[in-house]
């Protein structure tokens, strides 16, 4: 038996600890340190399945479950209603499963979302599937029907553990109230260490009822789960090697940086090394945007100087990303001359679909800290390349191509310019949780994100409706922050039913709906590649005012302002600014021609980039 | 395209199977052939895998499966330094007539009679692929009326053990 139990307390104890405050890196660390001060061991204690389940939360530093109850699942809600673990009601599970997703991305710690069996338990199977994609830690804990019921198609049975087999980190049915403390205690060790994922524990309704003592801290067995933290030492000298003798180097920046709490470490390693830095879609935040060294993010929407600076490099440092295609294009013709060093915890991301030159298993956090003494160390041998002409290049493109955007020729309010106004009026201290499309997008390029945790979307699974709940449990886990999500009314009308939620369980979020009637990124691709034949993406709500926004919040219990012109923008983001004990609904009513750009069309090279409709960077070979 | 045999140690646990059968077919890979079963340690199962595929497909499902939490060890028998073995149970017509040529065969392939019925032996034999797909060719004019194999099972040559890993241990 392996035995790492007080690594699992010093998890929970610092959760315990957590302040509501940002989120630092020493928070966010993943490592096994000294085990802390712990919570102390709660005395053992005769209980229900159910008891002993609710303690098991206690114990590991729970502050709040997101879920609903059900048959199933029943037992458990009566010792929870005496319970120091606040339970926060929501309106559909889907809510509560991206609800723990924006608490797991906003703090660093686990998100717990809870659910009956059957369809309780498959509402949660697209935050799960999101979760996975996005490796974000959550613990999903469906109630099922008794064990004698299971396989006889049961009412409200399904078959979770199954359906959730490919899209958890791991997944638990529990047969014995006496494993129901260890289960839990690894399923939180599993769901926040190596790559972090979420992790489902099925409960049937007469284990939750059984009789059983309850005893903490459990043993852990997981004698097949020993995610690989410390780098090879040689892997990373040759690296270093690597970055101080490469001529046109990029650091390719991924969420597993921000997991792994590495971010002061990354901006050393720029600093240290001059190398261009580029933060994915889940990196936002990472690093600076205002930094000297950021070029921005790559991929389908990047910038141009990121996409072409992966594409013109010959050495592509990638730390805790995976070369998905939205950032690779066409994966044959992606940055042909680059020599690669890959490092992640996962070493499955290693290879899997770009050749790693050098791999590099192990936490970013150690990979980062490890590198920089590399560097340090082949610098002080008076190795280094002068990037002069390369960081030439670069800015050349910068200052050609900027993001940028037109504004209407039809007179309408421009959805780019509401989202940097957002941004520059809000700050960078706030957090912004995007909905999947074009607002996603705009939001990830018009807001400058300075700081680890500002930043949360759905990216893998591209998950519309994640925004609204998400916000939610991002405001729940750090309630001092202001909490903006930045929604499409289509996302938006898939999951807005939680501010009835965020309304009577005092979560002020505030939700811009930025409102240009229709299905807008699919409209767009009807635009550019279907010949303007725009099946099914018209959603009626400029063109009938249904919903009508304003009043939909109004009957959630929040307050429904509206913007129509680019005059009163400002006014009424600071309107929503001032209101702190409601959630605020804007109805930006924007229009519905504005387009993404850059863009890289699916399935080409990143070559292709158009900067605009019709435009293709002036990027020749020559210029490079 | 090359066959591989994946020997794949996991936690004797409900559902295990399920996880790793599922993975094959989900990241688009056939498995050609699968035998479960206890070893000498019983809260450890082996399993078999054999899986037509290049080199580094197979490294990324191999890296796939070791992240199964269930999953303890896997490592890829090198054919030149492993036995490895079929089991074939085959009913073949063989009425009066036929019957001593078929018990010849089954002679030339040290096959066993496990079964016999007035116009039908049942026949076993273990082997290598090889041999029991050679065996089958020639039972095969007498008619064969139905036949299992099972899954490919392998173990490394010499002493050493591939059960013996720590994590092996503490299971």
């Amino acid at each position: 038996m392996t035995r790492p139990t007080p690594e699992t307390l010093a998890h929970s104890a610092r959760r315990a600890r957590a302040a509501a405050g940002a989120v630092t890196d020493a928070q966010t660390t993943r490592a096994a340190g000294p085990a802390a001060p712990a919570v102390a061991a709660p005395a053992p204690a005769q209980v229900s399945g159910a008891g002993s389940l609710v303690r098991s939360l206690e114990a590991l530093g729970v502050d709040v479950v997101f879920g609903i109850p059900g048959g199933a699942i029943l037992p458990a809600y009566d010792p929870l209603y005496d319970s120091t673990v606040r339970h926060i009601l929501v309106r559909h599970e889907q809510g509560a499963g991206h609800a723990a997703t924006g608490y797991a991305q906003a703090t660093g710690r686990v998100g717990v979302c809870m659910a009956t069996s059957g369809p309780g338990a498959t509402n949660l199977v697209t935050p799960i599937a999101d979760a996975y994609m996005d490796s974000v830690p959550v613990v999903a804990i469906t109630g099922q029907v008794a064990r004698p019921a299971i396989g006889t198609d049961a009412f409200q049975e399904a078959d979770i553990q199954g359906i959730t087999l490919p899209i958890t980190k791991h997944n638990f049915l529990v047969q014995d109230a006496d494993e129901i403390p260890r289960v839990l205690a690894e399923a939180f060790h599993l769901a926040s260490t190596g790559r972090p994922g979420p992790v489902l524990v099925d409960i049937p309704k007469d284990v939750l009822q059984a009789p059983t003592t309850f005893t903490w801290p459990p043993t852990l067995d997981l004698p097949g789960y020993r995610p690989t933290l410390h780098p090879h030492g040689k892997q990373i000298r040759e690296a270093a090697r690597l970055m101080t003798t490469a001529r046109r180097p990029v650091l390719y920046v991924g969420g597993g940086v921000l997991k792994a709490g590495a971010t002061e470490g990354l901006r050393k390693l720029a600093e240290l090394t001059g190398i261009p830095v580029v933060t994915t879609l889940m990196a936002l935040g990472a690093f600076p945007d205002s930094h000297p060294q950021h070029l921005g993010m790559p991929g389908m929407h990047g910038t141009v100087a990121a996409v072409y600076g992966l594409q013109k490099a010959d050495l592509i440092v990638a730390l805790g990303a995976r070369f998905d295609d939205r950032v690779t294009g066409r994966l044959d013709s992606f940055a042909p001359d680059a020599a690669v060093v890959h490092a992640d915890i996962d070493p499955a991301e290693i290879g899997k679909n770009r050749h790693a030159d050098v791999p590099i298993v192990g936490d970013a956090r150690h990979v980062i800290d490890e590198l920089i003494a590399a560097v340090t160390a082949e610098r002080s041998a008076g190795r280094a390349a002068d990037l002069g002409d390369w960081w030439n290049q670069l800015d050349d493109l910068r200052k050609r191509y900027p993001l940028g955007y037109e504004e209407p020729a039809d007179g309408t309010l421009s959805p780019q310019y509401v989202i940097q106004r957002l941004g520059e009026i809000v700050g960078p201290d706030a957090i912004y949780v995007a909905g999947v499309g074009q607002h996603q997008m705009w939001a990830s390029q018009f807001i400058s994100y300075e700081k680890p945790h500002t930043w949360l979307n759905s990216g893998g699974a591209g998950t519309m409706g994640y925004a609204v709940p998400a916000a939610m449990g991002a405001k729940v886990g750090r309630p001092d922050t202001v909490v903006w999500a930045i929604d499409g009314d289509g996302c938006f009308q898939m999951t807005n039913q939680e501010l009835a939620t965020c309304a009577l369980e005092g979560i002020p979020v505030k939700i811009a709906v930025i409102n240009n009637g229709n299905l807008g990124m699919v409209r767009q691709w009807q635009t550019l590649f279907y010949g303007e034949r725009y099946s099914n993406t018209d959603l009626g709500t400029h063109k009938h005012r249904i919903p009508d926004f304003v009043k939909l919040a109004e009957a959630l219990g929040c307050v429904g302002l509206r913007c129509e012109n680019a005059a009163d923008v400002d006014k009424t983001i600071a309107a929503a600014m001032e209101i702190n004990d409601a959630p605020v609904v804007i109805d930006f009513v924007v229009g519905k021609d504005a387009m993404v750009w850059p863009m890289v069309a699916a399935g080409t090279s990143n070559d292709e980039i158009m900067f605009a409709r019709g435009v293709r960077p002036a990027f020749d070979e020559d210029e490079l | 395209m090359t066959m591989h045999t994946l020997s794949v140690l996991v936690e004797n646990k409900p559902g295990v199977l399920a996880r790793v059968s599922g993975l094959f077919s989900r990241r688009g890979f056939n498995i050609d052939s699968l035998a479960v079963g206890e070893t000498e340690n019983p809260d450890v199962s082996r399993i078999t895998i054999v899986v037509n595929a290049e080199s580094s497909p197979l490294e990324q499902v191999t890296k796939q499966l070791n992240k199964l939490v269930n999953v303890l060890k896997i490592v890829e028998l090198d054919p030149q330094v492993s036995v490895a073995r079929e089991l074939l149970l085959v009913k073949v017509r063989a009425d009066r007539s036929a019957r001593s040529q078929v018990l010849d065969t089954v002679n030339l392939f040290r096959a066993r009679v496990v079964d016999v019925a007035p116009d039908t032996l049942t026949i076993e034999a273990t082997g290598t692929p090889d041999k029991l797909d050679a065996l089958l060719r020639d039972l095969e004019p007498f008619g064969i009326k139905e036949m299992v194999q099972s899954g490919l099972v392998a173990i490394g040559r010499g002493s050493r053990s591939i059960t013996a890993g720590p994590a092996l241990r503490a299971a």
